[in-house]
């Protein structure tokens, strides 16, 4: 070696000959890929077969998208359980909208849902994401009861506990039958579903979206590198009030009813049970849990009645023993914090 | 002289009855190696503490680069040039270790988007090159949480290092690390200072690492700055050599 290049040092160092571990060896097609194509198939070609699934399927995807918001926040250790209040925000405006102009078409209503969800998850998300674990929490569940507690009072604005019914409206301009309207619905939602799910990928994936997975580990340090885990938490925050806003407004629409129970805690606390059995190392974890759990809330409903929360919670504590990462963790075989 | 990087006037802080900062007046100048002595609760760690914005003093003003920083978000003195390491690492344990320093390299290129994924926010030769440095970079793709305690505070370091400070502060940087590889760790940390022309302050407890890397010592007793000065008179001092390094 001549006497320059040792000289040279570090800065002349070679590039890197592999590539990081994590790029390599990736199997073509990953096991969470095939989960979401299995789900997507199951989602548009059951209801051929038995028509009376279509709702449950938009049910389900409709809590899938909620706790996919969910999820991000628990990717940051932190559990919301009060997130029912933005969909519930979001249904209720859906409905004011739908009957003060009948003539809104129905993605419209949804955007507007998304909408309320998103600038809702702005104002209070302002002022809880300062707070930590148990407080979270609890605070997140507190607002969401007075919000139910508020629609449930107001009876002459609000329609108190019977709540407010919704016409059917137009859909991408379009006047459909019930049954029309439903497939209109189902396969907007199953496309939105996919939609969103690889949109939170890229963000998981992102600078934001990794700086508030490492809330989770080390909040201080983050800040020690000049970045705000305030901001960084908002934006998260904001993110899953959209997509929780979103999933009520679809919900509303599909139910043709709002009612405070949209935002009552356990609604909040089925969102987090659906995040936490589907996993939230991968975007695909919400949708499988909201399978799961909508499947066995339609067949012990109709089979072993009064039971479904009894199986729900067997599956809970297996859940926790057996994959304590979810469902998708079992899929990515994964390693923790990884990329999804 | 320049106009000093780092200056504290009158700072106090005490904790209850005990005093760890005690009316500390004390300049650093651009290119200084600053070795901080002292055994512990000396109140070292509480100065870089005070100085880094992770604790408030109770009186008393820091200037940092020229500007006042006294009660500043630790994030905001991070980004005016002032970065420092943790005598314990502090690490995102979920992420790899190549991940933990992109996140610091994009917190210093204030790149915080929702959409570039962050493998791809900072030049991949800026992470090597730090991860080199630190002898990391065979186990970049490692989870942080697999890492040793001594590598785990190289990487502390790496992360620091990369946010191109004007001045940068070590808690400890040799503490956990094995004997054999202190020198070595040290050799290159001030190489890589000396390129940048980054000032630093190290704590530390080997007056061999000192003698050898200092260019000033200052000596820490009961949250007062006892002696400061060339490492040769600071160590030779008999008052030092009793009270702070113990013989």
């Amino acid at each position: 070696m001549s006497k320059v290049q040792a000289r040279m040092g570090p800065a002349a160092m070679p590039t890197p000959a592999t590539q990081p571990a994590s790029a390599r060896s990736r199997p073509i097609v990953s096991p969470p890929a095939i989960a979401a194509a299995v789900l997507l198939v199951l989602a548009l070609l059951l209801p051929v077969v038995m028509p009376w699934i279509k709702t449950p399927v938009i049910i389900a995807a409709c809590f899938g998208i909620a706790a996919l918001g969910v999820s991000i926040l628990i990717r940051a250790g932190q559990m919301s359980f009060g997130h029912a209040m933005f969909s519930c925000a979001a249904g209720y405006a859906v409905a004011f909208a739908a009957r003060r102009w009948p003539w809104l078409d129905s993605t419209v209503l949804i955007a507007l849902g998304t909408l309320v969800g998103a600038v809702s998850g702005l104002v209070i998300g302002a002022f809880v994401v300062r707070y930590r674990a148990i407080f979270f929490g609890m605070l997140n569940l507190a607002l969401s009861m007075v919000l139910f507690a508020v629609l449930g009072k107001f009876f002459t604005l609000t329609g108190g506990t019977d709540g407010m019914r919704l016409a059917r409206s137009t859909f991408f301009g379009m006047d459909l039958e019930r049954a029309g309207f439903e497939t209109a619905l189902l396969v907007s939602v199953v496309a939105l579903a996919l939609g969103l799910g690889l949109l939170v990928r890229r963000y998981l994936n992102s600078v934001a979206g990794q700086a508030l997975s490492a809330i989770k580990t080390n909040e201080t340090r983050l800040e020690f590198l000049g970045i705000s885990a305030y901001r960084v938490m908002l934006t998260g925050y904001v993110l899953s009030a959209a997509l929780c806003g979103l999933s009520g407004a679809v919900f509303a629409i599909t139910q043709g009813l709002v009612t405070p129970e949209m935002g009552y805690w356990i609604r909040s606390g089925e969102i987090v049970f659906i995040s936490i059995l589907g996993g939230v190392g991968h975007p695909v974890g919400a949708f499988l849990g909201a399978a799961i759990f909508e499947f066995v809330k339609v067949f012990a409903g109709a089979y072993m009645i009064g039971a479904s929360h009894l199986v729900l919670g067997v599956v809970l504590i297996a859940m926790v023993f057996f994959a304590p990462r979810g469902i998708s963790g079992l899929l990515t075989g994964a390693r923790k914090g990884g990329q999804p | 002289m320049s106009a000093p990087l780092l200056q504290t006037t009158d700072l106090r802080l005490s904790f209850g009855a005990v005093v760890v900062a005690d009316n500390i007046n004390f300049t650093l100048h651009e290119g200084e190696r600053l070795a901080v002595i002292g055994q512990n609760g000396a109140g070292k760690t509480t100065f870089i503490n005070i100085c880094s914005g992770l604790i408030r003093p109770n009186s008393g003003r820091v200037h940092f680069d020229g500007h006042d920083i006294t009660g500043l978000a630790p994030r905001a003195i991070v980004r005016r040039g002032l970065a420092r390491s943790f005598q314990l690492p502090q690490l995102f344990l979920e992420h790899t270790v190549r991940d933990c320093v992109r996140l610091a390299a994009a917190g210093r290129l204030g790149r915080l988007g929702l959409w570039s994924p962050l493998a791809k926010a900072v030049a991949a030769s800026e992470i090597e090159h730090v991860l080199e440095i630190v002898g990391l970079r065979e186990r970049g793709g490692e989870l942080c949480e697999a890492l040793p305690e001594g590598q785990r505070k190289l990487l502390d370091i790496a992360m620091a290092l990369i946010l191109n400070p004007k001045l940068l502060v070590l808690d400890e940087p040799t503490s956990g690390v094995s004997t054999e590889e202190k020198h070595g760790l040290m050799a290159t940390i001030m190489a890589a200072l000396d390129t940048r022309k980054v000032s630093a302050i190290f704590v530390e407890h080997d007056v061999d690492i000192v003698t050898r890397y200092a260019t000033r010592v200052a000596a820490w007793i009961s949250g007062q700055v006892a002696a400061d000065g060339p490492p040769a008179e600071v160590l030779a001092d008999p008052a030092i050599r009793k009270n702070v390094i113990g013989e």
